[in-house]
């Protein structure tokens, strides 16, 4: 039944005004006789119920805020592009190094996984210092060698671990065990798979909660809220075309930033489809009854967006949108799998990451239900029009 | 609901309504007849806005009834909501949506009544049709206001305060087309602070004052109730301290004498007899007139004459 509303949708903003404008010179004749039996007397069509109306309203109205539609589309693809160039995984990486002598010199430039640079000692101490060598090799007493790093930066220590064996290898020692690597880059386990799930959550969240406060309380300030209550407007449709224009929405939100991670970086989405549009559901409608209860009854736009911030804020921080939440001390952990933001993006990164079925992703889904049905019933309760 | 048709299009009784500290409503009865446009006066803060609000059902009086079209809120919301046509005091319309868009939206919320092409034709919008409400006047949004009330062909239609802020131009334009509405036999309850806005639209009219009604009747019958066709008014500089006021009063053909900033204000019947000679009284008072203005007796002047105050300079 729902892909049917969305094509009956979509006809309608075909039929708007500027739709007709643009097809000018072909279709005018039939969408006129169209809407010429739309007029008739008889009951109304389909597009012309006032659900439908409220919903295609809703929709038009979010579709040209140009800066809404900066921060719900371009934002999580320009972060996401980001932030996966900065931390995307480089093939095996080269570290520098220096020595004061030719022949450690000439021992090092074995490894290859070694870049060797022959310094004089002032200089040498000053690039250990600053960190532009990991490590500086000098000749001891008796033909020893000396290793000076930094032994709490991993770098240092693996310096220290390739330049030993290339030093040892040169002086002769046998592996007594013969060794060879196999490359597993899979992806799946970098850090871009996990940012994506995690900004899908945070879009979730961010557009239900500004989507629907912003514009609730905008209505109530320029008391259009009263004035739709003073027609035979049925209550129930205005907060029902708010959630359907919602999931149109997300049909589009969800899908540019997956579509981006999976063509761009290859994210992989190993759970099916059904079950990850499930959790986006789910998870958008309880952000909405949580955005829709934050402006219950707010009358500005800042009273709104302060509260709306004192919400979203602990969440982008705790809920692990950008790191892991297992950060955290154990004795907040419970605190933060309750709260909604985790929820969604643990079952999204579960979906995606590990292919969870839904049965698997069962806690998350009753965290979202209970934050959607008790948001909601408080909003309803505490809701004023005027 | 036929004209002849002896119960009421709206019947208020005994309506009180407070805020707080604040009466707003204190004790109203109003009466509109089918088929007439009644007018609601009065100054900011007079109760107009909050009667209007609870006529519509948007406001639950403390105390009171309200009969519109032989129906009651509490028991005929639903089909009274379909026969009413609101136009709220500055309410802002969507403005991303476009003035057809709007339309259709609120057409879709009623049974019957003409379509949002038609609408846009009976407040002569057709040019802005696929203007986004954001880009339209102040006029033509106030019309567009009257088109979302119109849009569900309604018996009785509230407006309130429908040209408050606009230039006289726009609001003579909308003065048409509530004639033209009003024209089609249908009920109309105005408010409004311009007088000359309601001597112009309104059969009957109440005056409203600190949440009571102060005077009712027909625009002209209130002018006449002050028994006075003309006000004069004149201006003596720096020497109104010293002048005579009672001797003023006893000039024939002046009803009342009042002296506001400087300014004196008389009202008068035989306007050809009491300037000649409050020009000679003014000589031999030897008082010097720096200015005479003299109009027809209006609302604003029964206002005043009731009130003492007046109107929109509150």
């Amino acid at each position: 039944m729902l892909p049917l509303f969305f094509v009956f949708i979509w006809l309608n903003i075909l039929q708007s005004p500027k739709a007709i404008q643009m097809s000018e010179t072909t279709a005018i004749p039939e969408i006129r006789a169209r809407e010429a039996e739309k007029k008739s007397p008889r009951g109304k069509t389909f597009a012309e119920h006032a659900l439908v109306q409220l919903t295609i309203v809703r929709f038009l109205e979010t579709l040209r805020e140009p800066e809404a539609l900066f921060w719900i589309f371009a934002f999580p693809i320009l972060l996401a592009a980001g932030l996966g160039l900065a931390f995307r995984n480089k093939p095996a990486e080269v570290l520098k190094i220096a020595t004061t002598s030719p022949a450690l010199t000439q021992s090092l430039q074995q490894e290859k996984l070694l870049a060797v640079q022959q310094m004089d000692p002032y200089d040498a101490e000053e690039a250990l210092r600053t960190g532009k060598i990991a490590l500086l090799a000098v000749p001891g007493e008796n033909g020893t060698v000396v290793y000076r790093y930094d032994d709490t930066n991993p770098e240092g220590r693996t310096a220290r671990m390739l330049a030993d064996r290339a030093v040892q290898q040169a002086a002769g020692r046998v592996d007594p065990v013969r060794a060879s690597d196999q490359f597993m880059r899979e992806p799946g386990s970098r850090y871009i798979d996990f940012l994506i799930p995690g900004l899908i959550g945070m879009n979730l969240m961010g557009s239900a909660i500004w989507g629907m406060g912003f514009t609730v309380v905008d209505a109530r300030r320029k008391k259009l809220l009263k004035r739709l209550v003073a027609t035979p407007m049925p209550k129930q449709y205005f907060l029902l075309a708010y959630l359907l224009s919602r999931i149109l929405m997300l049909v589009l939100e969800v899908g540019i930033v997956l579509g981006f991670g999976a063509w761009i970086f290859h994210v992989p989405v190993r759970g099916s489809l059904l079950s990850l549009a499930v959790v986006c559901l789910l998870g958008s409608l309880a952000f909405s009854a949580l955005g829709l209860l934050l402006a219950s009854r707010a009358k500005t736009i800042e009273a709104a967006s302060g509260l709306m911030n004192a919400v979203m804020l602990p969440m982008w921080i705790a809920s692990g949108v950008f790191f892991s939440a297992q950060r955290f001390p154990d004795v907040v952990q419970p605190f933060i799998k309750a709260l909604p933001l985790t929820a969604a993006i643990d079952a999204l990164r579960a979906n995606m990451l590990q292919g969870a079925n839904l049965a698997q992703l069962a806690p998350q889904m009753g965290v979202l239900a209970a934050w959607m049905i008790v948001s909601f019933v408080l909003a309803l309760k505490l809701f004023r029009w005027r | 609901m036929p004209a002849a048709s002896p119960t009421p299009a709206l019947r208020v009784t005994g309506l009180r309504k407070s805020y707080q500290d604040v009466v707003a409503v204190n004790g109203l009865d109003l009466e509109v007849r089918a088929g007439e446009c009644f007018g609601l006066l009065g100054p900011n803060g007079a109760g107009k806005t909050t009667t209007v609000e609870i006529c519509e059902g948007l406001t639950a009086p403390d105390s009171g009834e309200v009969e519109l079209l032989g129906m009651h809120w509490s028991s005929d919301a639903k089909e009274l909501r379909q026969r009413l046509g609101i136009q709220l005091q500055d309410t802002q319309l969507s403005e991303k949506l476009t003035v057809h868009e709007t339309l259709r939206l609120f057409r879709s919320f009623f049974e019957q009544g003409p379509g949002a092409d038609e609408a846009i034709a009976l407040v002569q919008l057709e040019e802005k049709k696929n203007s986004r409400v954001g880009n339209l006047s102040g006029g033509q949004k106030q019309r567009l206001a009257l088109a979302c009330a119109l849009v569900g062909d309604p018996d009785f239609l509230f407006l309130d305060e429908p040209t408050t802020g606009l230039d006289p131009q726009a609001r003579r334009q909308l003065w048409e087309l509530i004639e033209q509405f009003k024209s089609s036999g249908r009920t109309i309850l105005l408010t409004t602070h311009y007088m000359d806005e309601a001597e112009r639209l309104c059969e009957r009219v109440a005056i409203m004052d600190n949440g009571k009604q102060i005077a009712f009747g027909t625009p002209r019958e209130l002018i006449n109730s002050i028994c006075a066709e003309h006000l004069v008014a004149f201006s003596a500089g720096a020497k109104s301290q010293s002048l005579d006021l009672p001797a003023l009063r006893k000039i024939s053909g002046v009803r009342d004498v009042r002296s506001e900033n400087g300014t004196v204000e008389m009202q008068v019947t035989e306007l050809h007899l009491a300037v000649p000679s409050l020009l000679a009284e003014l000589t031999r008072q030897n008082i010097p007139l720096t200015e005479l203005s003299t109009h027809s007796a209006t609302l604003e002047d029964v206002f005043v004459s009731l009130t003492g105050r007046h109107l929109r300079d509150e």
